[in-house]
C-alpha cells in the first residue's frame, strides 16, 4: 500500500513539470517561427518598396508624421491612450496575412477528405488565387504585384531548391546523371529552338496579325517556355508516388536544366538588343553554358564545404546550428545569381555537399530543426508561388491572341513528346535498365512548367520587347495547361497504365546490409573482370572521401564511422525515440520489432529457460509494476535540465550524447532479460554501471543487481551510486539516518520529509543537478535508498536477499 | 595447327554463347582477363585472383574470391568447393551479373531475381546447409565492416543481431520466448529483400555489352 503512494506522488509532479517544460519549449518555437519568417520576408519588403506598389503610401505616412509633431510643438492636446497606424506595420502585417492565407489553405485542403486525391494542390492553390485576386479587384483595390520576380527568385524560390537539394537521393540522382543530364540540356535546347523557330514561322503566316513578332524574341519565348519547373514537378510528383526512377528522371531534369535556360534567356535577351548573331556568339554561348553550371555547383560546393566546416565547431552552441546551414546555402545561391551562374545548381550542390558532414556533425535536434524549416518554408513557398500565379493572372494585364496561344501549348506537347523518344532512344542505346514507352510517356507527360517561367517572362523589358502582355499571357496559359490538364490526369494515367509505384516501405537494416554488401560485391567482380567501371571509380571516390574529406570536416571519431554502423545507429536511436514517446516501456526495446527477442535467435548455449522447472512467475500486475517503475526512470533522463541557458534548449542526454542514451537503452535491455531471468532465478551478474540513472533502475526494479551493485562497491557508501552526482557527507548522514528510521519501520509521512529535506540540502551545494531534480531525486531515492525492501516485500519475491542485507551498507 | 585452335575455340566460344547468353565479343574479353590472371595457363587458382591489386581494398574479398571456387555456383547441383577453375566455370560465375534484358516477361524477371538472390544467398551460407544462420550472419556483417577499425567489430555483432531480428520477425511473426529461430531460409531470403531491385542492381557492364545477343540467349 505504502509502495503504492509512493510510486505514484513523482509521477504526478513530473507530469505536472513536464507540462511546464512542454509549454517552454513550444513557446521558443514559435518565437523562433515567427523571427524566421519575418527574417525570410524582410527582403520582400524592400522589393515591394522598389516597385512602387506603396510610395504613395509611404508619402502619406511621412505626411501624417509631420502633422503629428506639429501638433505636439504648437497646441497641447489630451494625449492619445490608444491610437490606429496601420501604415506603420502594413508591410509586415500584408506578409503574414498572406502567409496565414497560404497555410490555411493548406490545412484546409488536407481536413476536406477526397478532394486531394482528385485535385492537385497546386490546382487548387491557383484557384484560390484566383478567387483573392478578383476579391481585391472587386473591391476596386489595384492588385499588388505579388509574384515580382525579385520575391520569386530571392525569396519564394531558394527554400524550394534547397528542400529539394538537401534531401535529393544522391544514389539514384547519380547512377541516372546521364540520362537527366542528357533531357535537362539537349532535350532543353531542343524544346527551345523547336518551340521558337515553328512560332516564328507561324507568326510569319499571313492573317494572323502577328507579322512584326521577330525570330529572336520568338526563341527567346521558346527557351523560357520549354525549361520544365521544379516547383510544379515536385508538387504533382510528390502526390501521385510515382517509382523512383521516373521520379529522379522528372525531378533531376528540372533541377538541372536551370542553367540551360539561364544561359539562353540572358544569349537572346542580349542579341535581341544586338540584332545579328555571330557563329562566335554561339560558341560563347557554349562557352557561357559550362561556366553557369559548372560554377554554379563550384560555388555550391564551396559553401557546401564551408557549412560542413562550420558545424565541426558547433557543438557548444548547437541552437545556432541550424541557422549556420541556412545561411549558408543562401549565401551560396546569392553569389551565384551575383555572377549570373545557375543558382538552383548552386543550391542543389550546396544542400548535396554539405549533407552527409553536417548531419553527422549536428546534434540529432539540430537536425531534426533543420528538416523541419526546410520542409516549413518549401511547402509554405509552394503554397504562395501557386497563390500568386492565381492572383497574377488576375492582375496582369492581357493580351490575348488565339493563334498564338494555341500554338505555344500545342507546340510544347509535341516538342516535349519528340524530345523524350528521340533521346530515349539514343540513351537506351547506353542504359542498362532501360525506359520503356510507359516511362516514356511519364517523363514526356510529367513535363510541367511554373512560376520560373511566369517569372522570366515577367522580368523582360517592356521597352525592348513589345509583345511582353502577349507573352506572359501565353505563358500563364501553358501553366495552367499544364498544371492543370496534365497534372490532373497524370494521376489516373499512371494508374491506367500500372506504372509501377514507389515502395513504402521503411528501409530495413537487412537491404542496407545488402546495399554495402553489392556494392563491394560489384566492385570486386568488375576487378576481376578487369574493367574499370563506376562501380569501380565509385570506391575510389568513396575511400578518398573517408581518408581525407571526412577526417577534415566532421568532428570527433565519428568520421570513421562506416556508412552501415551510422545508419544502424540512426536506426537505433528512432527506435529509442520511438519507444520513449509512445509512453515507452510497455513493450522493452528490442533493437527491432518487439514481437521476437534476442533469445529467439541466440543459438541455445545455454541451456534454455526450462518451463519444467515451475517456478513462481511474475503475475502479469507485478510485471506490469515493474514495468511502471522502469518507465518512470527512463523518463527522468528527458527530465533532467540544467539552469536555462541561451545556447542550449535541454542539456540533457538526449541532445549531445546520444551514444550515452544508447547505452542506456542497452543496459534496459539486459535488465529486460534479467527480468525474465529472474522469473527463473537465473541470477547474471551484471557489469558494473556507471550511468547514475540506470542505477536508478536496477536499484528501483531489480534486487538482485542491487546486490551485485553492493557487492563490487565496497566500502563506498552506495548513496554515491544512487544520486545523480556526488553528495556531501553531511547529506549522506541525513540519509543514514532516515535509512535507519526506514529500518525501524517509521510512517510514510515522515520518511517522505526527510527525503525532502536531505534532498533540498543536496540540492543546495550541488548546482549541477538543476532545479528539475528535486522531485525526481525525491521520489529515487525513496525507490532506492528504503523503499527496496518495500518493494520486495512487494512483489513478494522469494529472492536471496532479505531486508538485514538491504540495509547493511548504510550503516557507518 | 594454330588455325585449328583457333576454329576450335571460336566453337568452343559460339557454344558457350549459346549457353551463357553472352556475346562472343563478351567471351573473348572475358578469355582474355582469364588467360591473364592465370597467367595463360587452363585453370585459375585461389592464388591467382587473390593477387589481383585492386582487390586488396574488398573487405569481402575473401568472400568474393570463394564464390568463384563454390560448386552451388557452377550450376552443378552438388556442394563444396573446387580447388581450380576453368574458363566455363569462371564464366558461368559471371552469368550472375548479367544485366536484365529488355522485355523480358514477368516469369523471366523473376527467375532472373532468385538467381541472382541465390548466389548472394551462397555467399552468405558458407556451410551450404541451406539456412543462414546467426553465427553465418554476424561473419558476413565483420567481414563488411572488416576494414572499419575496432568500431566496426564492435558493433557487427549488434548490427547482425538487429538484422537476424528483423528477419525473424517479419517472416515468423511472433514468436513465443521458447521458440528458436534457426537461420534465414532462401524463401525468408526472398521474403526480407522483396522491395530490393536486385534485377536492377545486381549488374557488371561488361565490355560492349550486346543486349540483343543476351536477349537470344535468354530466350532460347
Amino acid at each position: 500500500m505504502s509502495v503504492r503512494v509512493v510510486l505514484h506522488s513523482p509521477s504526478g509532479s513530473r507530469s505536472f513539470l513536464e507540462r511546464g517544460l512542454l509549454l517552454l519549449v513550444m513557446l521558443i518555437f514559435l518565437e523562433g517561427t515567427a523571427l524566421t519568417l519575418g527574417a525570410a520576408s524582410s527582403p520582400d519588403i524592400s522589393a515591394q518598396d522598389n516597385t512602387g506598389g506603396h510610395e504613395h503610401l509611404d508619402d502619406h505616412q511621412g505626411i501624417a508624421g509631420s502633422n503629428d509633431r506639429t501638433n505636439y510643438t504648437y497646441t497641447k492636446k489630451a494625449f492619445p491612450v490608444l491610437s490606429l497606424d496601420y501604415h506603420h506595420i502594413q508591410v509586415p502585417f500584408e506578409i503574414s496575412l498572406w502567409v496565414l492565407l497560404a497555410s490555411l489553405m493548406k490545412l484546409g485542403f488536407h481536413l476536406i477528405p477526397r478532394l486531394s486525391s482528385i485535385v492537385p494542390e497546386s490546382c487548387l492553390l491557383i484557384v484560390v488565387g484566383l478567387l483573392v485576386g478578383g476579391l481585391i479587384k472587386l473591391a476596386g483595390e489595384e492588385v499588388p504585384p505579388v509574384l515580382d520576380s525579385n520575391l520569386f527568385f530571392l525569396c519564394l524560390l531558394p527554400p524550394i531548391i534547397l528542400d529539394a537539394g538537401y534531401f535529393l537521393p544522391i544514389r539514384p540522382f547519380m547512377e541516372n546523371i546521364g540520362t537527366i543530364l542528357m533531357f535537362a540540356v539537349v532535350g532543353t535546347l531542343w524544346n527551345a529552338f523547336f518551340v521558337g523557330g515553328l512560332l516564328y514561322a507561324v507568326c510569319q503566316i499571313e492573317g494572323t496579325y502577328l507579322s512584326q513578332v521577330e525570330l529572336l524574341p520568338c526563341l527567346l519565348f521558346g527557351s523560357i517556355i520549354s525549361a520544365v519547373d521544379p516547383v510544379a514537378v515536385l508538387a504533382v510528383f510528390e502526390e501521385i508516388h510515382i517509382n523512383e526512377l521516373l521520379h529522379i528522371l522528372v525531378f533531376g531534369e528540372s533541377l538541372l536544366n536551370d542553367a540551360v535556360t539561364v544561359v539562353l534567356y540572358h544569349l537572346f535577351e542580349e542579341y535581341s538588343g544586338a540584332g545579328e548573331v555571330t557563329p562566335m556568339d554561339v560558341v560563347l554561348g557554349v562557352i557561357c553554358f559550362l561556366i553557369v553550371s559548372l560554377g554554379g555547383i563550384a560555388v555550391g560546393a564551396i559553401y557546401g564545404i564551408l557549412a560542413a566546416f562550420t558545424s565541426r565547431f558547433t557543438s557548444h552552441t548547437r541552437v545556432i546550428e541550424p541557422l549556420f546551414m541556412f545561411v549558408y546555402s543562401y549565401m551560396a545561391y546569392l553569389s551565384a545569381e551575383m555572377f549570373h551562374l545557375s543558382g538552383i545548381m548552386a543550391l542543389i550542390a550546396c544542400g548535396a555537399v554539405m549533407r552527409p558532414y553536417v548531419e553527422a556533425n549536428i546534434s540529432h535536434k539540430s537536425h531534426t530543426t533543420v528538416k523541419y524549416f526546410l520542409k516549413m518554408w518549401s511547402s509554405v513557398s509552394e503554397t504562395l508561388i501557386f497563390i500568386f500565379l492565381g492572383v497574377a493572372t488576375v492582375a496582369g494585364p492581357h493580351a490575348w491572341n488565339w493563334t498564338f496561344v494555341s500554338v505555344t501549348v500545342i507546340l510544347c506537347l509535341v516538342s516535349r513528346v519528340i524530345g523524350v523518344v528521340g533521346l530515349t532512344f539514343i540513351i537506351n542505346k547506353f542504359r542498362i535498365v532501360k525506359l520503356t514507352t510507359k516511362d516514356q510517356f511519364i517523363v514526356a507527360y510529367g513535363g510541367l512548367r511554373g512560376a520560373i517561367a511566369f517569372s522570366l517572362g515577367y522580368l523582360l523589358d517592356k521597352d525592348l520587347f513589345p509583345m511582353r502582355t502577349m507573352f506572359l499571357t501565353a505563358i500563364i496559359t501553358e501553366i495552367f495547361f499544364t498544371v492543370f490538364v496534365q497534372g490532373m490526369t497524370i494521376k489516373p494515367l499512371v494508374d491506367l497504365l500500372a506504372v509501377k509505384k514507389k515502395q513504402e516501405a521503411k528501409r530495413s537494416i537487412n537491404e542496407e546490409i545488402h546495399t554495402q554488401f553489392l556494392d563491394h560485391l560489384l566492385t570486386g567482380i568488375e576487378d576481376i573482370c578487369g574493367h574499370y567501371g563506376h562501380h569501380h571509380w565509385k570506391d575510389k571516390l568513396n575511400r578518398f572521401n573517408k581518408k581525407y574529406i571526412k577526417k577534415c570536416l566532421i568532428a570527433g571519431e565519428r568520421y570513421k564511422e562506416p556508412q552501415l554502423i551510422a545508419f544502424y545507429h540512426k536506426m537505433e536511436f528512432k527506435q529509442a525515440i520511438e519507444l520513449v514517446e509512445s509512453g515507452g516501456g510497455v513493450k522493452l526495446p528490442s533493437a527491432v520489432p518487439s514481437q521476437v527477442s534476442m533469445q529467439n535467435i541466440q543459438p541455445k548455449k545455454l541451456p534454455p529457460p526450462v518451463a519444467e522447472r515451475a517456478l513462481p512467475q511474475f503475475t502479469k500486475g507485478r510485471e506490469e509494476e515493474i514495468r511502471k517503475i522502469l518507465r518512470s526512470n527512463l523518463q527522468k533522463t528527458r527530465q533532467r535540465l540544467r539552469s536555462y541557458n541561451r545556447h542550449t534548449l535541454v542539456a540533457d542526454p538526449f541532445e549531445d550524447g546520444w551514444n550515452d542514451f544508447l547505452l542506456k537503452k542497452q543496459r534496459l535491455i539486459e535488465l529486460e532479460k534479467k527480468m525474465t531471468e529472474m522469473s527463473n532465478y537465473l541470477t547474471v551478474p551484471g557489469a558494473i554501471p556507471d550511468s547514475p540513472t540506470m542505477c536508478r533502475a536496477r536499484l528501483a526494479s531489480d534486487p538482485n543487481a542491487f546486490y551485485n551493485i553492493k557487492a563490487s562497491s565496497d566500502g563506498v557508501p552506495t548513496i554515491q551510486v544512487d544520486l545523480a552526482s556526488p553528495q556531501s557527507p553531511d547529506s549522506v548522514n541525513m540519509l543514514n539516518e532516515f535509512s535507519k528510521e526506514g529500518a525501524t519501520g517509521q510512517s510514510l509521512g515522515q520518511r517522505e520529509g526527510a527525503t525532502g529535506l536531505g534532498q533540498r540540502e543536496g540540492a543546495d551545494r550541488d548546482e549541477d543537478q538543476g532545479l528539475m531534480m528535486k522531485p525526481a531525486g525525491k521520489g529515487e531515492k525513496g525507490e532506492g535508498g528504503n523503499k527496496n525492501p518495500g518493494l520486495m516485500r512487494c512483489l513478494s519475491d522469494p529472492g536471496p536477499s532479505n531486508e538485514d542485507e538491504e540495509d547493511e551498507p548504510f550503516l557507518p | 595447327m594454330g588455325a585449328s585452335q583457333s576454329a576450335g575455340t571460336e566453337h568452343e566460344f559460339q557454344d558457350l554463347a549459346d549457353r551463357t547468353g553472352f556475346s562472343l565479343e563478351q567471351i573473348g574479353n572475358i578469355n582474355k582477363r582469364f588467360r591473364q590472371l592465370s597467367n595463360n595457363e587452363e585453370t585459375l587458382s585461389r592464388e591467382d585472383l587473390a593477387s589481383i591489386p585492386a582487390l586488396d581494398n574488398n573487405p569481402i574479398r575473401a568472400q568474393i574470391i570463394n564464390a568463384f571456387f563454390d560448386k552451388r555456383n557452377l550450376h552443378q547441383n552438388e556442394t563444396g568447393t573446387v580447388q581450380e577453375i576453368g574458363f566455363e566455370e569462371f564464366l558461368m560465375v559471371m552469368t550472375h551479373f548479367r544485366p536484365a534484358a529488355m522485355g523480358i516477361t514477368e516469369e523471366e524477371r523473376e527467375n532472373l531475381r532468385r538467381d541472382k538472390l541465390r548466389f548472394l544467398f551462397n555467399m552468405h551460407d558458407t556451410d551450404s546447409d541451406g539456412t543462414i544462420n546467426l553465427e553465418e550472419y554476424r561473419r558476413v556483417v565483420e567481414e563488411l565492416l572488416s576494414k572499419a577499425g575496432t568500431i566496426g567489430q564492435e558493433t557487427a555483432k549488434a548490427i547482425a543481431d538487429a538484422a537476424m531480428l528483423e528477419v525473424a520477425s517479419t517472416t515468423r511473426g511472433k514468436m513465443e520466448p521458447d521458440e528458436f529461430y534457426e537461420g534465414i531460409t532462401f524463401e525468408n531470403f526472398l521474403q526480407i529483400l522483396n522491395t530490393f531491385d536486385i534485377e536492377t542492381r545486381m549488374h557488371v557492364r561488361f565490355l560492349h555489352m550486346d543486349t540483343a545477343t543476351l536477349r537470344c540467349g535468354k530466350s532460347k
